[in-house]
């Protein structure tokens, strides 16, 4: 069973600044009102750093990445 | 919004949440009550139709649970909550008391509207006169659509807004019930599972009170059997009283289905779901012919609109951007709106309303024609669909 | 701490100090920015952000130089107390203490920042709204403690910072009359 990393917007604390998909332009995309659409599939290995980068600079800190079994 | 809810009270053995109580609540062991409900099937009456025993377990875990019965009620087109709370208070209570035994708890919350003060009154005229040992409380919530979510009622309960969040309140040891689930808990508790499983379906057991509104002679609430065929439901309430066009089935978070697919249909999960529809909130509102469904729908996704707690930007953005697309008839818009806002709200608000107009966009297709060369079917009907009119929070 | 005579430590002192104050004039005109969701093609949104946080502990730096240089120097006559705590003194009035309760809610303001995963939203940023408090006061010290008064190109600079701040107060208000204070403007 492989672990993977789902990348997860809590949103409420979001609130559109978009960092995210600036950060994670391979990932996520904005909504036509700037809020972030999350990625369906997980997070590739190699994307994995830039994901967390953008985790951590989220300025809600509303981002998170959690581990889902596949 | 007419005032004058007709009351199904039969005294024939079918009536079960509404027939008044005529043997005490026995004392049974906790795990004996966890096992009757968990083979009685029973599901949350509130709309989500999660199982009760799952819940209970998962609450009876906890360190200080708390019991809250939600009469809420936020779905205006919905009376059938406030009818269990006036006429069968006891049984409310009782299953409430049943449920609090279970989990361990010493408190149990009522949560009515605050809208409709002869509800209340009734309810804690007949709480007082109860000394079951529970430290009991009566709360009114704001006349919010969203206000009788679980985490929203619990959210409030704490001190906060009635805006839901996303902590699930079985998790914190908190069980939230719909009153009319309380109510089944409490026949559950008297006469056991098989006899729970005796009415309804072998995979929807039981019996439901169904609020029934619009073109039918006597609009109220009834208490019928799951399965129960859409005629034989709509004869309960005095049959039609003009000739439908189209039934919303399950509340504003539910669908229209056109009314010669929805007359035969049986009142039940399994056989509503080839037409994406569900039981929901079990509101029917029957849409006569002369009636425009496209402006009642308009109406309510504007209101669905208004009652977003905004917390959450695709919900606050988007179904204003609904209400607006489905007003100017810009279907193309719709259909691009709808996978941007479903889904990505805190709770199921953005996906209800999605659903409801998705379905309005579908089954009044030709009124949109109609709509679009400058005629309308119902333009001078007055409004079927009923709102909620407050706005505060807290 | 041992006070020393040396011009230098004076003019480091007041040099650091102008620095510092231009510096957070940038960080709040930055931080502003932020909150506006300013950001262009070639300076994304993030990078606003990213460069308000470099340049805001660049800004301490250069501060905590000047903080030091005037404990240490003999004519600025500036005791730790007085350094750290709002109190009036007989040299500098208010303008001293003005600038110490300026340091006192920018250490509230970085340190919350610092140990932001650590705290609910709601409380890091009621801190941070002490920035707002915070420039002002670093400005009327910088401006009312005299030593650089009377020089033309000093006004110049507190004009221009105390401009350029002002028109990006206005600019953040202008976000307040939209009834959705979640969204403050189209993505990019």
């Amino acid at each position: 069973m492989e672990m993977s990393m789902q990348l997860r917007v809590n949103p409420i604390l979001c609130d559109g600044y978009g960092h995210c998909a600036e950060l994670l332009p391979e990932l996520v995309e904005l909504d036509e009102w700037g809020y972030p659409i999350m990625p369906r599939e997980p997070v590739a290995r190699s994307l994995e750093s830039a994901a967390h980068h953008a985790v951590k600079m989220c300025p809600r800190l509303a981002l998170s990445l959690e581990k889902s079994a596949r | 919004m007419s005032t004058a809810v007709a009351v199904e009270r039969r005294t024939d053995v079918s009536a079960r949440l509404l027939a008044p109580i005529d043997t005490p609540l026995p004392r049974r062991r906790r795990a004996e009550l966890l096992a009757e409900i968990n083979a009685s099937g029973l599901t949350g009456r509130g709309g989500a139709a999660f199982p009760t025993a799952v819940k209970l377990a998962a609450v009876a875990r906890a360190r200080n649970p708390v019991v809250v019965a939600n009469g809420t009620e936020g779905e205006p087109a919905s009376w059938k909550d406030k009818v269990l709370l006036a006429e069968n208070p006891h049984l409310v209570i009782d299953g409430a008391v049943v449920a609090a035994r279970i989990v361990g708890g010493r408190r149990l919350i009522f949560a009515v509207g605050r809208e409709n003060r002869t509800v209340r009154k009734r309810f804690e005229r007949a709480l007082a006169q109860r000394g079951d040992g529970f430290d009991c409380f009566v709360e009114t919530m704001p006349d919010r659509f969203v206000a009788g979510e679980e985490s929203a009622l619990v959210n409030l309960l704490n001190g906060g807004e009635a805006k839901p969040t996303l902590q699930k309140p079985y998790e914190r040891g908190v069980l939230v019930q719909n009153v009319e689930t309380l109510a089944n808990v409490g026949l559950i508790a008297r006469y056991g599972a098989e006899w729970f499983r005796e009415r309804g379906t072998a995979d929807e057991p039981g019996t439901v009170l169904v609020t029934v509104l619009g073109a039918v002679r006597s609009p109220g609430v009834a208490e019928v059997e799951l399965g129960t065929p859409m005629r034989d439901v709509l004869q309960r309430f005095g049959g039609l009283s003009a000739l439908p066009h189209a039934v919303l089935v399950g509340g504003y978070f539910g669908t229209w289905v056109r009314a010669h697919d929805a007359l035969d249909l049986p009142l039940a999960e399994a056989a509503l779901k080839p037409f994406g529809a569900s039981l929901g909130a079990r509101s029917i509102v029957v849409l006569p012919q002369d009636a425009c469904g496209l402006a009642e729908s308009a109406r309510v996704a504007r209101y669905l609109a208004e009652e977003s707690a905004g917390q959450c930007g695709p919900c606050v953005f988007g179904l204003a951007a609904m209400a607006d697309a489905l007003e100017t008839l810009d279907v193309d818009r719709l259909h691009r709106l709808a996978p941007q806002i479903s889904g990505r709200g805190a709770c199921a608000h953005p996906n209800g309303a999605t659903r409801f107009v998705a379905s309005a966009v579908d089954v009044f297709a030709d009124e949109i024609a109609r709509h679009r060369t400058g005629r309308c079917s119902g333009s001078s009907h007055p409004p079927v669909l009923p709102l909620g009119a407050s706005r505060e929070w807290r | 701490m041992r006070s020393l005579n040396n011009p230098i430590i004076w003019y480091l002192m007041r040099g650091s100090g102008v620095v510092a104050l231009i510096l957070f004039t940038i960080v709040v005109v930055l931080g502003i920015a932020t909150t506006r969701r300013f950001g262009t093609t070639r300076l994304p949104r993030f990078v606003t952000l990213g460069v308000h946080r470099s340049v805001s502990l660049l800004a301490v730096v250069f501060l905590g130089i000047h903080v030091v240089t005037a404990l240490a120097d003999s004519y600025a006559k500036v005791g730790l107390a007085q350094a750290l705590l709002p109190l009036p003194s007989a040299k500098y009035g208010l303008w001293l203490g003005m600038g110490a309760l300026s340091l006192d809610l920018l250490a509230a303001v970085v340190v919350t920042s610092l140990l932001r995963h650590r705290m609910s939203q709601r409380v890091w940023k009621g801190v941070h709204w002490l920035a707002y408090a915070s420039w002002p006061l670093a400005f009327a010290h910088s401006v009312g403690i005299g030593t650089d008064k009377a020089a033309g190109w000093f006004l110049d600079m507190g004009v221009a910072c105390a401009g350029l701040v002002a028109i990006t107060v206005v600019w953040r208000l202008l976000a307040l009359r939209n009834p959705y204070p979640k969204y403050l403007g189209t993505a990019s």
